[in-house]
């Protein structure tokens, strides 16, 4: 296999003819295998070889834990009026346009509802791929609204994070996104709506230190980056490196911060076992 | 004090305030007479003048400036200078007394209360005890034991709020730096005594909410409130940490830009030439505000106190839907 570890498009000899591969084949980020696409999807995209967890979009998250993948979206065309007028090295604005044309969200996360295992539940996905999965405005306010929705529905709530934290470009804003959600799930907790958070790689700033880290359970992807200050600012506080492993899923479990690290294949049967205990 | 870069008209200003300043001490110096008395007394108006004219116009990063002035009021002052037996009470029961976060019982014009905030040191001995003013998980957690205590005696809760951020550092991490914080501000939401938040200085991120959920929230006037610090936004966003004043334009972080978006309900003036001119006078001007907010909140049933903190935070947000705008405290 060492032809492969060359980063150029692995080339295939078929009898006598080469067949450019470009697209087939793809390099575990951790075990450096390269597996074909195929498979690894069949696999929800984990690796065979090491079970590295790849990303993966909000769309097939919701649909690998949906019954046959289907759930009704919420508050879809929400999207950010960019307040600020924000510009740093290109505009806001012309950001989230190009975001919108790559993912086709208007913002990082879709709100849904539908049922799992035949039980009721809302979950909200966050998209990684748009802005670093970041908080602002329009993530606080899906968020909420799921959160109202289930106190009026009693629907179990299920938040799947994969985010850098807070929104920078929408400033102060972004950040009393956290107030306001975590506002919302006190309401939740007193009305004894069950909650499940799931910390997928990277659960990062604002959003671990607001509503991931108060789910009546928290539950992490095996693998996943998770804190509250990335590792390069540490890095650089404490000037030294950072042991191997730390901030990741096992770390976080060994410390108490986590209630179970479950493998994408067992997510589904997890929650299924989680609702039947608050009575679904 | 410096403050940045002279780039634009107040720099030319404050060329002149110096060029004004050492005349005065000039004609001071000369043998007094009704000539001079005179020309002293016209250069002092036009000095006083001037000053509040580059005050009033410097600069989002100038701001951030004072906010860090050395000789800035700290938490601990303004404790002392508004609140009356004071006794600080420690630790949080779980880990260890954090010095960055510092609290107890106290009385406000009579009313007990508790009053808690983040502490910065003077000199290099107290800043490394206090952590620069960056709390650790247990800072949190002993702030949130304190207003449980609040609440248990029905008393008012006054929080100051003067941090660059939450300490990033590892046992910060190991012990739940995001929990902490993220407790606090479930816990704060609904903790059935008011709440006032007052930023004094800087307010650095999660780890400035982590104890600035109110009923209230007050800026002093060159305090700031970011979601992040100038510099690392510069560092992130334009992988550039120079670009810092770039980006504390655009985070739009000032007293005054929060009040006009609605995120803070008031901005507290401080003395001219900023707080650290004269801690006494800040004090008072905050002691103030904070008298006439607790009056109010104290008139109000603890249900609806309770309601419209929930909405007080529930309505921030800018957002386009597609049947129309969804704007709160914001400009259209
Ligand atoms: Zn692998």
């Amino acid at each position: 296999m060492t032809w492969f570890k060359k980063e150029k498009t692995p080339i295939i000899q078929l009898g006598d003819r080469t067949v450019r591969t470009e697209g087939l084949w793809i390099k575990c980020e951790r075990c450096k295998q390269i597996i074909w696409k195929k498979d690894l999807e069949s696999n929800l995209n984990v690796c065979p070889a090491c079970n590295f967890h790849f990303k993966i979009s909000a769309k097939e998250r919701l649909e690998q834990l949906f019954d046959r993948g289907e759930f009704r979206e919420y508050d879809k065309g929400l999207h950010s009026t960019d307040p600020l007028h924000f510009v740093d090295k290109k505009p806001y604005k012309g950001r989230l346009k190009e975001m919108h044309s790559t993912t086709g969200l208007w913002d990082a996360i879709i709100s849904a509802e539908g049922k799992i295992s035949g039980k009721p539940a809302s979950i909200c996905a966050m998209e990684v791929a748009f802005i670093s999965g970041s908080m602002g405005s329009v993530v606080g306010e899906k968020i909420t609204r799921a959160i109202e929705r289930c106190l009026k529905n009693k629907f179990p709530l299920i938040i799947i994070s994969c985010s850098g934290g807070a929104r920078m470009q929408e400033g102060t804003l972004s950040l009393m996104q956290m107030a306001k959600i975590t506002g919302a799930l006190a309401r939740l907790d007193e009305a004894r709506v069950p909650y499940i958070s799931v910390m997928t790689d990277p659960t990062t700033g604002g959003v671990t230190a607001s509503f991931a880290m108060l789910g009546d359970l928290n539950m992490a992807e095996p693998g996943a980056l998770i804190g509250f200050a990335g590792p390069r600012v540490i890095e650089q506080t404490i000037r030294q490196k950072l042991p191997s492993g730390f901030q990741r899923s096992e770390f976080l479990l060994e410390h108490g911060m986590l209630d179970a690290i479950v493998h994408r294949r067992e997510m589904r049967d997890y929650l299924t076992k989680a609702l039947d205990f608050f009575g679904y | 004090m410096r403050l940045g870069p002279v780039t634009d008209d107040t720099g030319i200003q404050r060329e002149e305030v110096n060029l004004l300043e050492k005349q005065i001490e000039e004609i001071s110096r000369l043998i007094p007479n009704a000539h001079t008395a005179m020309d002293l007394e016209r250069l002092r108006k036009r000095l006083e003048k001037l000053r509040k004219e580059v005050f009033s116009k410097l600069t989002p990063w100038q701001r951030i400036q004072l906010s860090r002035h050395p000789q800035r009021p700290y938490v601990q002052d303004f404790i002392d200078l508004i609140f009356q037996n004071y006794v600080e009470l420690h630790g949080d029961r779980r880990f260890k007394d954090d010095p960055a976060m510092i609290g107890g019982m106290a009385t406000f014009h009579g009313e007990p209360c508790i009053v808690l905030g983040t502490q910065k040191g003077r000199d290099t001995k107290q800043k490394l005890h206090r952590n620069f003013g960056m709390p650790q998980p247990e800072g949190y957690r002993k702030a949130m034991r304190l207003m449980k205590l609040a609440e248990k005696f029905s008393r008012p809760v006054f929080t100051f709020i003067d941090t660059a951020g939450a300490y990033p550092g590892i046992g910060a991490e190991e012990r739940g730096q995001a929990e902490a914080i993220a407790y606090n501000l479930r816990e704060m939401a609904r903790l059935t005594v008011p709440i006032i938040a007052t930023i004094t200085g800087e307010g650095g991120s999660g780890g400035a909410l982590g104890i600035g959920v109110g009923d209230r929230v007050f800026m002093l006037e060159y305090a700031y409130y970011s979601v992040i610090s100038p510099e690392g936004c510069a560092a992130i966003l334009w992988k550039d940490q120079e670009k810092a004043e770039e980006a504390a334009n655009a985070l739009k972080i000032t007293s005054q830009d929060l009040k006009a978006i609605g995120l803070v309900d008031d901005v507290i003036p401080e003395p001219e030439g900023g707080a650290h001119t004269d801690h006494k006078l800040a004090a008072t001007l905050v002691d103030q505000r904070l008298q006439r907010a607790l009056a109010e909140l104290k008139a109000i049933p603890v249900q609806k106190l309770l309601e419209s903190r929930y909405s007080r935070f529930r309505l921030m947000g800018c957002i386009a839907e597609s049947n129309g705008t969804f704007q709160t405290g914001s400009e259209a």
